[in-house]
């Protein structure tokens, strides 16, 4: 079905004060910055990010954590960004640590109708405190838990009209399995192209699971229209 | 030849023709300047590619592509781009041949912890617990002392990053490889005598007669 295209700023709307949000990227590459741009301008207030990472001041998740949009961040690493740090030790923003391979295998599992994920990262440290430890053909593996989110919010390189989406090289990282794992996604491509465009071989996550799309954008230029 | 130089270009004569390496941010990252390229290694960023190149000219980069670090990068002929899924699992699914990673503490298990300094610096694990679980080995690549404190400790005091023994330590003093009876100082880098490391080292070492100048890349 042919997806209608939303600005920024509508899609910000969308996201009210307190939700959970699965955002993609790593290190701010494959982030979607103009829905984060919107929603900082949008003041939006106590949102819980998903996310690999806290990127860094002025960058992606950064600016959301600057403009104090955040209370809470289930996250692998926040070491290039000092703000979150602070903020963190201040008791301003609750940070859940999750090793990144077992992050990425929750938003997969929460995604995919999974009860959970077995894995050995994290056995015998800090990570299994508090978490149940499985014994399978005489191996032992920690019980984590999967994740989902209110809003995933996706940075797609291309996008057609029914929402396929296709990623660039290191911009792909956690979109593709967030896109499954949040109960509304909306994705913002680098460009949106007709059906076709796009191999199907080529989708890495199909425009089924894709609920908005922001609209292309504002590159200056201008087709010439009836109206100019 | 400075301390951090020294370490990336004996770790680099670890890597074997054809392996899959993952190389941590900072020091370890600098291992890949000291590989020729004619063995044909390749190096797995786990934000998403295989095949990681040298940085591009000046111009020439691509927002796209980058490494663990957020640093521009290229990409080697034959390399794949993968998502995180894919990426871990390879790290954890066994098909990674190496990693090297940072280290803030290795104690005479050969346990690393490397992601907090609980109340002063918590970074985070990122990639690390899993690298550690599951690269085939795992070398760390560490200054022996870190403000006067020795690094390489009887028991790890800041938290494990996993209960994995790692398989090599290389350091500005020396190459020390943890085994079953403990640490075994294998390599001594050139100009420093075994007192010297002795000295500069809180853990136990197992000191053999075979004890060798550190040879690098």
């Amino acid at each position: 079905m042919m997806k209608g295209a939303l600005s920024p700023e509508a899609a910000a709307k969308l996201v009210p004060d307190g939700a959970s949000v699965m955002i993609g990227g790593f290190m701010a590459v494959g982030t979607p910055e103009r829905m984060i741009d919107a929603l900082v301008a949008q003041g939006v207030r106590n949102l819980t990010v998903v996310s690999n990472d806290s990127a860094m001041p002025g960058r992606g998740v950064g600016k959301l954590v600057s403009a104090g949009a955040v209370s809470r961040m289930i996250t692998s690493h926040i070491g290039l960004n000092p703000e979150t740090q602070a903020l963190m030790i201040d008791g301003s923003i609750s940070v859940e640590l999750v090793p990144q391979g077992t992050l990425v295998e929750r938003i997969r599992a929460g995604g995919m109708g999974l009860g959970g994920v077995l894995t050995p990262t994290g056995l015998g440290t800090e990570v299994e405190e508090g978490k149940q430890v499985v014994e399978v053909d005489g191996e032992r593996f920690l019980l984590e838990k999967p994740l989902k989110a209110d809003f995933s919010l996706i940075a797609a390189w291309q996008a057609d009209y029914v929402g396929n989406l296709s990623y660039l090289l290191t911009a792909h990282n956690f979109n593709p399995m967030m896109a499954l794992a949040g109960r509304t996604v909306i994705a913002e491509p680098n460009a949106i192209v007709p059906v076709g465009v796009i191999p199907p071989d080529m989708v890495k996550t199909p425009g089924v699971l894709v609920d908005h799309l922001l609209v292309r954008a504002n590159t200056g230029g201008q087709p010439w229209t009836q109206k100019n | 030849m400075d301390a951090k130089e020294l370490i990336a270009r004996r770790v680099a004569r670890e890597i074997g023709p054809g392996m899959l390496v993952n190389l941590g941010i900072g020091l370890p990252s600098l291992v890949a300047n000291y590989v020729p390229a004619s063995l044909a290694v390749f190096f797995q960023a786990e934000n998403g590619v295989i095949g990681l190149g040298a940085r591009p000219p000046e111009g020439m980069e691509d927002p796209h592509l980058t490494d663990a670090g957020g640093g521009f990068v290229s990409a080697v002929p034959g390399a794949a781009s993968i998502d995180s899924a894919m990426s871990f699992g390879l790290i954890r699914g066994g098909h990674l041949d190496m990693t090297v990673l940072g280290g803030l503490q290795v104690d005479e298990q050969g346990q690393l912890a490397n992601w907090k300094v609980p109340g002063m610096m918590v970074p985070g694990m990122g990639g690390a617990m899993d690298l550690v679980i599951g690269a085939a080995r795992v070398i760390v690549a560490m200054q022996h002392s870190a403000r006067g404190e020795a690094k390489l400790v009887r028991e790890c005091t800041l938290p494990l990053t996993a209960r994995r023994r790692v398989n090599l330590v290389v350091t500005d003093l020396a190459v020390i490889e943890p085994t079953d009876a403990g640490l075994v100082l294998r390599e001594h880098a050139p100009g420093v005598s075994v007192a010297e490391i002795v000295a500069a080292t809180d853990a136990r070492l197992i000191i053999g007669d075979d004890i060798q100048e550190m040879i690098v890349a």
